[in-house]
């Protein structure tokens, strides 16, 4: 700072000042309500977006190529010509919608771990925003906002992208736009949770590569789980994804078992969510208000 | 009274960062709490900033307990931790921009205050640009800018100028000097003495969670210190060698040791350094200076503020 920049604004004065008499009048303005609160928060990671928003985009649109070239190409001919596709449907059209659902999981990941903690420990921008009127829940529930948000973009483009190159049967494709969402949620939210108990990033390696990459695995994205051992399957009950990938298999494809077995897949979905926010808002609670 | 603590305490499991403090800040004044870290200077500072819930005692601002009217209190507040907490990747103005929407200032409202914080904090030539690279001063400057966004009657600032070089911790208490004349009641936590004397109109010395004595700077000197100090440097691995030497030397109430120095406490430092002379002690150096706080700090607690 030069001493001429220090001269030339010497005569400035704050503006405003502290007495209640000459104040603008926002600093005793009405409580702010609640979707107010909630549209400043939302308002902010759209702000952070709105600088990124281009390398993610790529992303997004070039995600759903690769998985059509290796899946209906490259495995997809393999397997509808020795096994004449799975259970009636083309290869590509049984792995498709369970891959709108995978990668609505990886999305969820993405935003809800190291992005969650940078605001907690590298920035610091939820104390920040503390140390306002705003709650605790209206910062959680913004940046849960913001990851429906980013989950809806990226299942919309992978639906749009697929089922351009025939990735999908039908119309019911569409319903996997708000089943990748719900799928997503349902890894964010507990995740969210996760990441507030957490000090450092070390324990994303375990989350990693002991329960998403195995999840994609084994949750009936490539092939049924029916083809896993007895005692392996009810571990993929009791994950989201599985419960995803068969609604948005279903939607996709009109092959249902039964609607009480999709209903039972939106409420498992739904669990998840309710439960992980839950944890979500006790540990954020007991992380930023110590 | 702005805000009013009674038996304030906070601790955290076995650990009492805060012990039992009772605290009164009038509306326009400047208060300091000043002690080394870990003194509980910040965890005060963030039970006032209604962040972090009192563990017993009874706290009150603008008449209002935290406990109930958190937001509505912090809607009033201004806050400047001790980390900047400034989105880097931003720019200067954005920064600005979105905290006012957290106080629910309108699109209109939050650009126009930020056009005359960006003046005041001395970044209008660098609104458009990413935080990132700014120097340390220009940071503190801006987040004290945005925790003024709010027009805050009452601005928190936690250790407001450490880490920074000379000529901005100038220019940041000048701007703090704007802000008090203008009626904005300030809370500052501070280890540095000259900036407590400076910017202080009372301020309470803190210790191991306790307030060890509370006053104006000059009455806490005049209570705890004498007029002049007399710093005396020997060449000398200990200076306990020396102690005998001065002691009762003229005008002196008290002698202080140090690792690399000794304090005489005089009424005359110039009737004390010449009797020294006379003596013929002769050190390798001798420094004739007032008392400070630091000085206050030292009688009061046996250590310097910080080491």
């Amino acid at each position: 700072m030069s001493s001429s920049t220090v001269q030339s604004t010497a005569t400035t004065t704050a503006p405003g000042g502290g007495g209640r008499a000459g104040r603008g009048g926002h600093g005793t303005r009405e409580p702010l309500s609640w979707l107010e609160r909630i549209r400043a928060v939302v308002g902010y990671f759209l702000t952070v977006y709105r600088r990124t928003w281009r390398g993610s985009i790529i992303g997004r649109f070039a995600s759903p190529l690769f998985f059509l070239l290796a899946m209906g190409l490259g495995l997809g001919s393999l397997v509808d010509a020795k096994a004449g596709g799975v259970g009636g449907l083309s290869y590509l059209h049984f792995v498709v919608p369970a891959i709108v659902a995978t990668q609505s999981m990886w999305v969820a990941m993405g935003e809800s771990t190291y992005q969650v903690m940078g605001y907690f420990k590298w920035n610091k921008m939820y104390a920040a925003m503390l140390a306002t009127p705003l709650r605790v829940a209206d910062i959680l529930t913004g940046h849960l906002l913001t990851v429906v948000f980013h989950l809806a973009t990226a299942t919309t483009i992978f639906v749009a992208v697929a089922a351009e190159f025939g990735g999908f049967a039908g119309w019911g494709a569409l319903w996997c736009i708000p089943i990748g969402v719900l799928t997503g949620l349902a890894f964010a939210v507990p995740v969210f949770a996760y990441t507030a108990s957490q000090q450092t990033e070390d324990g994303y390696n375990i989350l990693f590569r002991m329960v998403v990459s195995p999840l994609m695995l084994f949750s009936g994205t490539f092939f049924p789980i029916a083809q896993l051992p007895v005692w392996l399957q009810p571990i993929a009950w009791a994950t989201p994804l599985w419960h995803g990938v068969e609604l948005a298999r279903g939607a996709a494809t009109g092959v249902v078992s039964s609607p009480v077995a999709a209903w039972v897949h939106v409420a498992a979905l739904l669990a998840f969510v309710g439960i992980g926010w839950v944890l979500a808002l006790r540990l954020f609670t007991r992380r930023l208000v110590a | 009274m702005l805000v009013s603590a009674r038996g304030l305490t906070k601790t955290f499991g076995d650990f009492v960062a805060v012990d039992g403090i009772d605290v009164e800040v009038r509306r326009g004044e400047a208060f300091g709490f000043l002690g080394p870290n870990g003194a509980g200077k910040s965890s005060t500072m963030r039970m006032i900033g209604c962040v972090s819930p009192a563990t017993g005692g009874e706290l009150r601002i603008f008449g209002q307990d935290p406990a109930v009217d958190g937001p509505a209190i912090r809607a009033r507040l201004g806050s400047c931790p001790q980390a900047d907490m400034l989105d880097e990747e931003l720019t200067v103005q954005e920064n600005l921009w979105i905290y006012g929407r957290y106080f629910g200032l309108t699109k209109a409202q939050t650009r126009k205050r930020a056009t005359e914080l960006l003046d005041f904090a001395q970044l209008t030539d660098r609104r458009g640009d990413k935080v990132e690279p700014l120097s340390g001063g220009m940071k503190r400057r801006l987040t004290i800018a945005r925790s003024l966004i709010n027009n805050p009657e009452l601005l928190l600032l936690d250790e407001p100028t450490t880490g920074l070089d000379p000529q901005a911790r100038h220019i940041l208490w000048d701007r703090l000097f704007r802000l008090k004349r203008q009626g904005v009641t300030l809370i500052i936590t501070t280890h540095y003495m000259d900036e407590a004397e400076q910017l202080c109109d009372r301020l309470v010395v803190m210790d191991h969670g306790r307030i060890v004595a509370e006053g104006s700077p000059r009455d806490l000197i005049t209570r705890y210190s004498t007029r002049e100090v007399v710093e005396l440097r020997f060449d000398s691995d200990d200076h306990a060698d020396h102690i005998d030497a001065v002691t009762g030397v003229a005008a002196a109430s008290r002698v202080e040791l140090l690792p690399d120095r000794l304090l005489v406490y005089t009424d005359d430092g110039d009737a004390t350094s010449a009797d020294l002379h006379a003596r013929g002690v002769i050190p390798l150096s001798t420094l004739v200076r007032r008392s400070t706080l630091e000085d206050v700090f030292l009688h009061l607690t046996g250590r310097t503020l910080v080491d």
